[in-house]
C-alpha cells in the first residue's frame, strides 16, 4: 500500500527538535475605541521533540487556541520567535497544519474534494490527488463516503475528514484545536484510538489541546498545564506509562489526579485577580 | 479504552458508519411532504377559479363597458391569436435576447465589482458608496442618458437593463464576500491556498448563497429595467407590444402581455434560481424546509 507518510529516518532523528518556541506572547488590541488590550499569551519557552505527542490543558480563555494559531501562522506573536524544525515561522506553511474544533471542511466541496484541496494547492496532479485522497480516506476509514458533502456526515466522520485533509499535505507538525471536543464520549475514544494509531504509524509531531484531563494522560507523552490567561505553561509531566493505556488504568486516574489538583490551584488564584488587564 | 487492541470491541457499539455507505446520504430534494404541496396546490387552484369567476361576473354585470373591462375569455382570445399571429413569439424573443444580453453583462461587472469591493476597504469606502446611491436610482432614470450617449435603440434598452441589474448583485456578492466565514478562510491559508486561488476555491463559493440572492434579485430588476425601456420603443418586443395594445384600444391584448410578461419573469424565477438556491442552500447546510 501507498504510505506517503511512512517515515523511517524518524527514528534516527527523534531526539530532534520540531517546534521551538521563546518568549512567544500574544497581546491582542480588542478594541480600537477604548484602547483596551487583553494579553492573551504570557511569554512561553517550550520545546517540543520531533515525533512528540503533547497534549495541552488548562482553563477555557487561556490562551492554547491562540497559541496553536500563532504555531500555525495564521496569526503574528506580539513577542518572541517560534523555530519549526529550525525554520522561523512568519506565516502559513504546509508543514504545520490546525485542526479546528469545527471541522472546517468546506461544504461545496465533497469529501474526496475536501482530502484533496491542499494537494490541490500544491498543484499536485490529478493522479496523485486521488491517489493520496484514496490512501487517507481509507486510513481514516470513510470509503465509501469519498463522493458525500458534510452536511450528509456525522460529526466523528467531519473530523475524520478533516484529519485526512491535513495529514495529505504530510505535514511534520499537526495541531489540535480540540478536534473531537463536540463529540460524544464513545465517538471521542474511538477517534483518540484512531489518532494514536496513526501518530504510532506515521510518528507526526502532534500538539493536542482538550479539556479532559484523564484522556490528556492516556493519549499523550508530556502533559502542559496552562494557568489562567495570560496563559503560561505552569506543570509540566512526562507521562512515562506503557501503551496501551487504559482510561480506567490506576497509573492513569494517579497521574489524573495530580494534574487535577494543579488546575484547581490555578483556578483558585486566578478568581482573585482581576479579569481583564487594562491599559490606557 | 485508548488501545488499538480494544477497538474491535468498539466497533458494534460506537458504530458511526451505517452497514451500507450511502444508505445515509439523504437527497435534500426529497425533503417536501406531498401532502403539504398537494394541499397548497389545490388551494391556490381554488382561489385563481374564484378570481377569475369575479372578474367574469364583473365584465358581465354591465358596470363598465366591455372595451375597458373584457372577460376572461376575451383576454385569453387575444392571447392565443397574438400567438398564432407569431406577433407574442416574436416579441418575447426580442425581449430575452435583450434581457440576457443586459443581465449577462451586468452578471460580469457585478460579480467582479462585488468581489473588489469586499475586500478592500478603499474601495467600499469610495466605490461602495456610489453604487449604494446608485442603487436608490429608478432605472428607467437612466433612459434618457442613454438615449442621448447610445440613441433610440436596442442597445439604449440593454444600458438601462444593465443599469437596473448591476448594483443589487454588486452588493449581493459584496456581502456574501464580506460575511465568508473566517474559519473557512483561515482552513484554507493553513491548507496552502492563497492569492487568487483563496478566491476562486474559497471566497467566492463560501459566498455563492448570498451570491444567488444577489442575482435573484438583479433579474427581478433587469426583467423589469427591460419593460420600462421597451414601453419607449417602437421595434417589435414585449413592452411595445403593450403600447400597440394601448395604441389600438385594445385592453384584451394589453391583459394578454401583461400575463405574458408576469409568467416570463416567474418562470424565469421558479425554474432557474429556486432550484438553484434550494441546492445550494442543502449543500451548505442551511434548513433547506424554510
Ligand atoms: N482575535 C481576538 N481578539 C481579541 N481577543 C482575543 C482574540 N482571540 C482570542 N482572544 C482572547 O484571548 C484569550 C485566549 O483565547 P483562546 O481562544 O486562545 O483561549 P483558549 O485557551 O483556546 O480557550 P478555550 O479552551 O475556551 O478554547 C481569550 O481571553 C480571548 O478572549
Ligand atoms: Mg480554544
Amino acid at each position: 500500500m501507498l504510505s506517503p507518510n511512512e517515515n523511517s529516518a524518524v527514528a534516527l532523528t527523534h531526539t530532534a527538535i520540531a517546534l521551538q518556541l521563546r518568549g512567544v506572547s500574544k497581546t491582542f488590541a480588542s478594541d480600537e475605541r477604548d484602547g483596551r488590550e487583553v494579553e492573551a499569551l504570557a511569554p512561553v519557552d517550550l520545546d517540543v521533540r520531533t515525533g512528540e505527542l503533547v497534549c495541552l490543558l488548562g482553563a477555557s480563555g487561556c490562551g492554547k487556541s491562540t497559541l496553536l494559531s500563532l504555531i500555525a501562522g495564521l496569526e503574528r506573536a506580539t513577542g518572541g520567535t517560534i523555530l519549526c524544525n529550525g525554520k522561523e515561522v512568519l506565516g502559513t506553511a504546509p508543514d504545520r497544519v490546525l485542526l479546528f474544533q469545527e471541522a472546517a471542511l468546506f461544504p461545496w466541496l465533497t469529501v474526496q474534494e475536501n482530502v484533496e484541496f491542499g494537494l490541490r494547492q500544491a498543484d499536485k496532479s490529478r493522479a496523485e490527488r486521488a491517489e493520496v485522497a484514496r490512501y487517507w480516506i481509507e486510513r481514516v476509514r470513510l470509503q465509501g463516503f469519498e463522493h458525500a458533502y458534510s452536511h450528509q456526515l456525522s460529526g466523528g466522520m467531519r473530523q475524520r475528514v478533516a484529519l485526512a485533509r491535513s495529514l495529505a499535505i504530510d505535514p511534520a507538525v499537526l495541531l489540535m484545536d480540540e478536534p473531537f471536543g463536540a463529540l460524544d464520549a464513545l465517538t471521542r475514544d474511538r477517534l483518540h484510538a484512531e489518532l494514536e494509531s496513526l501518530w504510532a504509524a506515521t510518528h507526526k509531531t502532534i500538539l493536542f489541546v482538550t479539556h479532559n484531563v484523564r484522556e490528556a494522560v492516556a493519549l499523550g507523552e508530556r502533559v502542559l498545564v496552562f494557568s489562567p490567561r495570560p496563559g503560561r505553561i505552569v506543570g509540566e509531566f512526562e507521562i512515562g506509562l506503557p501503551r496501551p493505556r487504559s482510561l480506567e488504568d490506576p497509573a492513569v486516574v494517579a497521574q489524573t489526579a495530580r494534574i487535577m489538583n494543579l488546575l484547581r490551584l490555578q483556578m483558585s488564584d486566578f478568581s482573585e485577580k482581576s479579569d481583564i488587564c487594562r491599559r490606557r | 479504552m485508548l488501545s488499538i487492541a480494544d477497538r474491535p470491541a468498539l466497533e458494534g457499539q460506537a458504530n458511526e458508519r451505517p452497514a451500507r455507505p450511502g444508505s445515509q446520504i439523504k437527497r435534500t430534494s426529497g425533503l417536501h411532504l406531498p401532502h403539504a404541496g398537494l394541499a397548497t396546490a389545490i388551494r391556490r387552484l381554488v382561489f385563481y377559479a374564484v378570481l377569475v369567476a369575479l372578474w367574469e361576473l364583473l365584465a358581465r354585470s354591465g358596470l363598465w363597458p366591455s372595451y375597458l373591462l373584457p372577460g376572461p375569455m376575451d383576454a385569453f382570445g387575444a392571447l392565443a391569436s397574438g400567438f398564432r399571429k407569431d406577433l407574442y413569439v416574436e416579441g418575447m424573443l426580442v425581449s430575452l435576447k435583450n434581457v440576457a444580453i443586459g443581465y449577462g453583462l451586468s452578471v460580469g461587472i457585478g460579480v467582479s465589482l462585488g468581489v473588489l469591493i469586499g475586500r478592500h476597504r478603499l474601495l467600499e469606502e469610495t466605490i461602495g458608496s456610489l453604487v449604494m446611491g446608485l442603487q436608490a436610482l429608478p432605472s428607467v432614470c437612466w433612459l434618457p442618458l442613454a438615449i442621448l450617449w447610445i440613441g433610440l435603440n436596442e442597445r439604449a434598452v440593454i444600458f438601462v437593463v444593465l443599469m437596473g441589474a448591476v448594483f443589487s448583485i454588486t452588493l449581493g456578492v459584496d456581502a456574501g464576500v464580506k460575511n465568508t466565514p473566517p474559519l473557512y478562510v483561515k482552513a484554507a491559508r493553513n491548507l496552502g491556498a492563497h492569492g487568487l486561488g483563496l478566491y476562486w476555491q474559497v471566497v467566492l463559493p463560501a459566498a455563492l448563497p448570498a451570491i444567488l440572492g444577489g442575482l435573484k434579485q438583479g433579474w427581478s430588476f433587469a426583467w423589469r429595467s427591460l419593460m420600462a425601456g421597451e414601453l419607449l420603443f417602437y421595434s417589435l418586443s414585449l413592452g411595445n407590444l403593450l403600447q400597440t395594445g394601448r395604441d389600438l384600444n385594445d385592453v384584451a391584448m394589453v391583459m394578454s402581455v401583461m400575463a405574458l410578461i408576469v409568467f416570463i419573469g416567474v418562470a424565469v424565477d421558479r425554474l432557474a434560481f429556486a432550484p438553484l438556491e434550494r441546492r445550494v442552500r442543502g449543500r451548505w447546510g442551511y434548513d433547506v424546509n424554510k
